[in-house]
C-alpha cells in the first residue's frame, strides 16, 4: 500500500537539497564575480556558465589550409635540390615546386640516377622518384605528410592561443574541430574585426634584398626574383572600394632572413614615429649581420606575408637588434610585435562561420529570458492549482523545485546555459507537469469507478508510469540526437531539455508522492480526495 | 482547501471521434496537400544558416527611417539585402546574402554594411557563415530530424507492435510535414533553431501519440469483445482530459516565451506552439484512427510470444 520507507523519503528529500544547494549560487553570486573570499570551500560555489550568446562574445570557425601549409613546407625541397647537386657537376634545371612535392630534370639524362641517390643521401627522410620522362621529384613520405599535417594543425592552434591570450581576456577557447578546423571563442570580447586580424594573419616575416636592376613596371618573371605589392594601410584596406597597390617591388629569393629567427618583438618609437623593434636569436644574428654588412647602401624589404611592409637602405650592418618603420599606427605596431612574438601560422586560415554577440544583446536576452522563465513558472504552478486542488499545488511546489533542480544541475556539470537553453528550460516548465497530469487523471478516473482514494492514488501512480516512460524517452531520444548533430546554441536547447526532462521525472513522480503519502498519512480515513 | 478542481470534459467525456475519422482525414490529407504544394511553389525561406551570408543587428538612439537605410544599403549592389524592424522600434536587422565565394568579400560586405548603417547604430551581433559551413549545416540538419524520426519509431515499435510504430510515424510526418508547409506559406525563416523546433515538435507529438497508444493496448487487454471503432474511441476519451491539459499547460509556458523571450528566439516558438496544437490534433483525430487501417491489429489483444514486451516498470 501507500508507503515510503524512511531512507527513501530521506533520499528525496536530499536529492532536493542538493539540487537546491547547487543553484543557490547563482542567486548570491553574480556570474562575472572572481572573488571566492569568505566562502567555505566545501559550498558549492559554481554559477551556470553562461553561452557566448548570452554574456557577449565573438565565436570564430576557422579553416586551416593544411595542404597550402604542406606545399610550403615542400619549397624546403629547393634548397635540398641545390645544396645536394652543389660541386657535383651535374647540369639541372632549376626546382619547381609542383603540390606538395619539388621537381627538376638533368640535362643530361644519365645524371638522373645519380642526382637522386645524392638527394637522397642528403636527406633520407625524402621520397625521390624519377619519372619516365627523367623528371626527378623530391617529396615526403606518406607518414611524414601525414604528420606534418596534425603538427601544422596543433602548432597553428598553439599560436593562435598565444596570440588570444595577449588580449587579456577571460577564458577564451581555442579548440580543434575535425581535421582541419579550430573553433575559437572569445567571451567578452566585442570587437570581431580585431580578433580576426590578430588571429587571421600568417605573419611571416622575411627580410630579402630588393633588385634595384629591374623595373617593377616591366617585370616579367624570371627565376630567382619576384614581385611583390606594398602593403595597404589600415585606412587604406578599410575604404571602398578598395584602392589597388599603388607600387611594387622586385625582390630577391635569397639571401633571405626569416622572422622565424627572432626571439622578441615590441612596438616602440623612433623620431616620434611608431616602429616595432626586434630583437634575433644567435643564428639570426649572423646572417642578419652577413646580409646587412654585404649590401650597405641598397634597398632591404621587410616583407610580412607577401606584402612589403617597407624598404629602407641598409645604413650599416646591423646585428642582434634592429627597427621595422613603415606606415604604422601605434594600433598596428602593437599588433604587429605581437604577431612577430607568438610566431608566424605555418598554414593561411581562413573563416568560414563567425558570430559576434554586442554584451547589450547578451544582457537583453538574459532578462527576457528571466522573465519568461518567472512567468512561465507562475501560470503553469496557478493553472496546475486550478485544475488539481491541492493535489496540483503539490505538483506546482514540485515544478518549482524542479527549476532549482534544472539550475543546480546546469551549475554542478557546468553546462553552457544558452539563449535556446533558456527556452529549453521554459518549453520543460510545461511538459515538466505531464507525468503529475497523467497521474492526477488516473487518480480521478479510479475514483470515478468506485475506488478508495488510498486505493486510487497507488493505482495512480502505479498505472501512469509505463505512459510516463514511454512519453519521456521519446522526447529524450530527440534531445540526445539534437545534442549529437547540433552546434552551439541550439546544443545549449538539448541539453536543459535532457536535464529537464530528467529533473522534471523525479519531482514529479518520487517528490510530489512523497508529500501525497505525508499529507494522506496526516488523515489516514478520508473518503474523498482533493483533486 | 478553498481551491475546487476544475474539469474539462466533466468526469467522463465521450465525444464520437473514431467514428467520425473521415472528417479528420480529408482535413489532414488537405493539409498535407496543401504543405507540399506550398512547399514546391514558394519553398522555404533559408536562413543564412544555410545558404551562407551575413546577418548584422542594430539599434539606433532613436527611431531610424527603414526607407532611408534601405536606399543607403541597396546603394552598395551587394545583391540581395532585407532589412526589417527587429523587436523593438529602434531595433533593425540586416540581412545580406552570400558574396560570390570568397570570404574576403563577405568581410568587406559587413563592413560597408556597417558603414552605411551609420556611426550612431550600435552593432549588437553580427553573424556570418560561409558557403561550406552552410551547405554542412543542411546537411547536419536533416540528417538529425530523419535520425530522430527513426530512433523515435524504433522506440514505439520495441514498446508497441509495429502497427502502432507506422501509425505513429504517419502521424509524426504528418505534423512535421504540416509545420514545414507553414514556413513555405508564411515565407517564415527556417534555420537550424526551426530544425531543433522540429525536433522538438516531434518529439512531443509522438508523447501524446504514445500515451494515447498506451491505453489503447490496456483497452485491449480489459474490453476483449469490445469492437475496435469504439475501444479505440474510449481510449482516444480516456486520454483527451490528459492530453488536452498538458497541451495547456505547455502552450502556457510558450506563450510566456513568446510574449516575453525576446525577438530572437520568437520564430522558435511560434513553431514550437504550432507544433504543439498540431501535435495534439493528431494525436486525438489521427493517431489512433490510422491503428484501425490495419487488418490484424486485433491480433495485438493477444500479444505473439516472439514479440519483445518490456515488463511494465513499476514503482513501490
Amino acid at each position: 500500500m501507500l508507503y515510503i520507507e524512511k531512507w527513501k523519503a530521506a533520499l528525496i528529500v536530499l536529492i532536493c537539497a542538493l539540487g537546491v544547494a547547487y543553484s543557490s549560487p547563482n542567486f548570491w553570486r553574480s556570474a562575472t564575480a572572481v572573488d571566492d573570499s569568505g566562502i567555505p570551500g566545501w559550498l558549492p560555489n559554481k554559477t551556470v556558465s553562461l553561452g557566448l550568446d548570452l554574456q557577449g562574445g565573438v565565436h570564430l570557425l576557422l579553416q586551416v589550409d593544411i595542404a597550402a601549409g604542406v606545399r610550403s613546407r615542400a619549397a624546403a625541397f629547393e634548397d635540398t635540390v641545390r645544396q645536394s647537386l652543389r660541386g657535383t657537376g651535374i647540369r639541372r634545371t632549376p626546382p619547381e615546386r609542383g603540390g606538395a612535392a619539388v621537381k627538376f630534370r638533368t640535362l643530361d639524362p644519365n645524371d638522373a640516377e645519380r642526382a637522386a641517390d645524392l638527394i637522397q643521401e642528403n636527406d633520407p627522410s625524402a621520397v625521390v622518384t624519377i619519372g619516365e620522362a627523367g623528371e626527378i621529384t623530391v617529396g615526403f613520405t606518406e607518414t611524414d605528410e601525414e604528420r606534418l599535417r596534425l603538427a601544422m594543425l596543433t602548432q597553428t592552434i598553439e599560436i593562435i592561443r598565444r596570440r588570444v591570450d595577449a588580449l587579456g581576456t577571460k577564458e577564451p577557447i581555442i579548440q580543434r574541430q575535425g581535421d582541419d578546423r579550430i573553433v575559437v571563442q572569445v567571451p567578452g570580447f566585442d570587437e570581431p574585426e580585431v580578433l580576426k586580424k590578430i588571429i587571421g594573419t600568417t605573419a611571416q616575416l622575411a627580410f630579402r634584398l630588393v633588385d634595384t636592376t629591374s623595373d617593377p613596371s616591366t617585370f616579367v618573371a624570371r627565376p630567382g626574383l619576384e614581385r611583390l605589392p606594398q602593403a595597404l594601410t589600415d585606412e587604406q584596406k578599410a575604404t571602398t572600394p578598395r584602392p589597388p597597390p599603388s607600387q611594387y617591388f622586385v625582390v630577391r629569393n635569397s639571401p633571405v632572413v626569416p622572422g622565424a629567427l627572432l626571439i622578441d618583438a615590441q612596438p616602440s618609437f623612433q623620431d616620434s614615429r611608431p616602429v616595432v623593434s626586434f630583437r634575433f636569436n644567435g643564428a639570426g644574428a649572423r646572417r642578419f649581420l652577413d646580409l646587412t654588412g654585404r649590401h650597405i647602401g641598397e634597398p632591404l624589404a621587410i616583407v610580412l606575408d607577401n606584402e612589403i611592409i617597407s624598404a629602407p637602405t641598409i645604413q650599416a650592418a646591423i646585428g642582434a637588434n634592429g627597427i621595422i618603420t613603415g606606415q604604422f599606427s601605434v594600433p598596428e605596431t602593437q599588433r604587429l610585435s605581437l604577431l612577430l612574438r607568438s610566431g608566424a601560422l605555418p598554414a593561411p586560415v581562413e573563416f568560414i562561420q563567425e558570430a559576434s554577440i554586442g554584451p547589450g544583446l547578451g544582457k537583453d536576452s538574459i532578462e527576457a529570458g528571466k522573465i519568461a522563465c518567472i512567468v512561465a513558472f507562475l501560470a503553469v504552478a496557478l493553472f496546475m492549482s486550478v485544475s488539481y486542488g491541492l493535489f496540483g499545488v503539490f505538483a506546482a511546489f514540485a515544478l518549482i523545485l524542479n527549476g532549482g533542480m534544472i539550475i543546480g544541475a546546469l551549475s554542478a556539470l557546468q553546462a553552457t546555459l544558452t539563449l535556446p537553453g533558456i527556452a529549453g528550460i521554459v518549453l520543460t516548465i510545461g511538459m515538466a507537469v505531464d507525468a503529475n497530469v497523467l497521474i492526477f487523471e488516473r487518480i480521478r478516473e479510479e475514483l470515478s469507478i468506485g475506488q478508495s482514494p488510498v486505493a486510487a492514488i497507488d493505482s495512480g501512480y502505479r498505472r501512469a508510469l509505463s505512459s510516463i516512460i514511454d512519453s519521456q524517452v521519446t522526447t529524450l531520444i530527440a534531445a540526445v540526437i539534437l545534442f549529437a548533430m547540433g552546434s552551439g546554441p541550439i546544443r545549449g536547447f538539448s541539453v536543459t531539455l535532457t536535464i529537464g526532462i530528467v529533473t522534471s521525472l523525479f519531482t514529479a513522480i518520487f517528490l510530489t508522492r512523497l508529500m501525497v503519502v505525508i499529507w494522506l498519512r496526516r488523515a489516514p480515513r478520508r473518503t474523498s480526495l482533493p483533486i | 482547501m478553498a481551491i475546487i478542481p476544475l474539469r474539462f470534459f466533466g468526469s467522463r467525456p465521450n465525444f464520437n471521434i473514431v467514428p467520425r475519422r473521415k472528417f479528420a482525414y480529408v482535413f489532414s490529407a488537405s493539409a498535407i496537400i496543401g504543405a507540399m504544394v506550398a512547399l514546391v511553389m514558394l519553398g522555404l525561406n533559408l536562413g543564412i544558416d544555410f545558404r551562407g551570408g551575413s546577418l548584422i543587428e542594430v539599434r539606433y538612439p532613436t527611431q531610424p527611417n527603414i526607407t532611408e537605410l534601405r536606399g543607403k544599403v541597396d546603394a552598395l549592389n551587394l545583391g540581395e539585402v532585407t532589412i526589417q524592424e527587429f523587436g523593438e522600434p529602434t531595433d533593425v536587422l540586416v540581412r545580406v546574402q552570400r558574396q560570390g565565394d570568397a570570404v574576403e568579400d563577405q568581410t568587406t560586405a559587413i563592413q560597408q554594411v556597417k558603414a552605411a548603417l551609420g556611426a550612431d547604430a550600435e552593432i549588437r551581433r553580427t553573424e556570418f557563415i560561409g558557403p561550406t559551413v552552410g551547405e554542412e549545416l543542411k546537411e547536419a540538419g536533416a540528417i538529425a530530424v530523419l535520425l530522430a524520426l527513426f530512433g523515435i519509431v524504433a522506440y514505439v515499435w520495441f514498446r508497441f507492435e509495429w502497427q502502432f510504430a507506422v501509425a505513429g510515424l504517419m502521424a509524426l510526418a504528418h505534423d512535421v510535414a504540416i509545420t514545414i508547409g507553414l514556413f513555405a506559406i508564411t515565407g517564415w525563416e527556417f534555420n537550424l533553431a526551426t530544425v531543433a523546433a522540429l525536433l522538438t515538435i516531434a518529439g512531443y507529438s509522438i508523447n501524446d501519440t504514445v500515451v494515447v497508444f498506451d491505453r489503447v493496448r490496456e483497452n485491449l487487454r480489459k474490453y476483449k469483445t469490445e469492437a475496435l471503432p469504439s475501444l479505440l474511441n474510449r481510449s482516444v476519451n480516456d486520454t483527451l482530459s490528459r492530453t488536452v491539459m498538458t497541451s495547456v499547460t505547455t502552450l502556457i509556458a510558450l506563450g510566456a516565451l513568446a510574449f516575453f523571450g525576446g525577438e530572437v528566439i520568437r520564430n522558435f516558438t511560434y513553431a514550437l506552439i504550432w507544433g504543439i496544437l498540431i501535435g495534439t490534433y493528431s494525436s486525438v483525430f489521427v493517431a489512433a484512427c490510422l491503428l484501425l487501417q490495419f487488418k490484424d491489429v486485433r491480433n495485438i489483444r493477444q500479444p505473439a510470444s516472439d514479440s519483445p514486451h518490456i515488463p511494465t516498470p513499476e514503482i513501490d
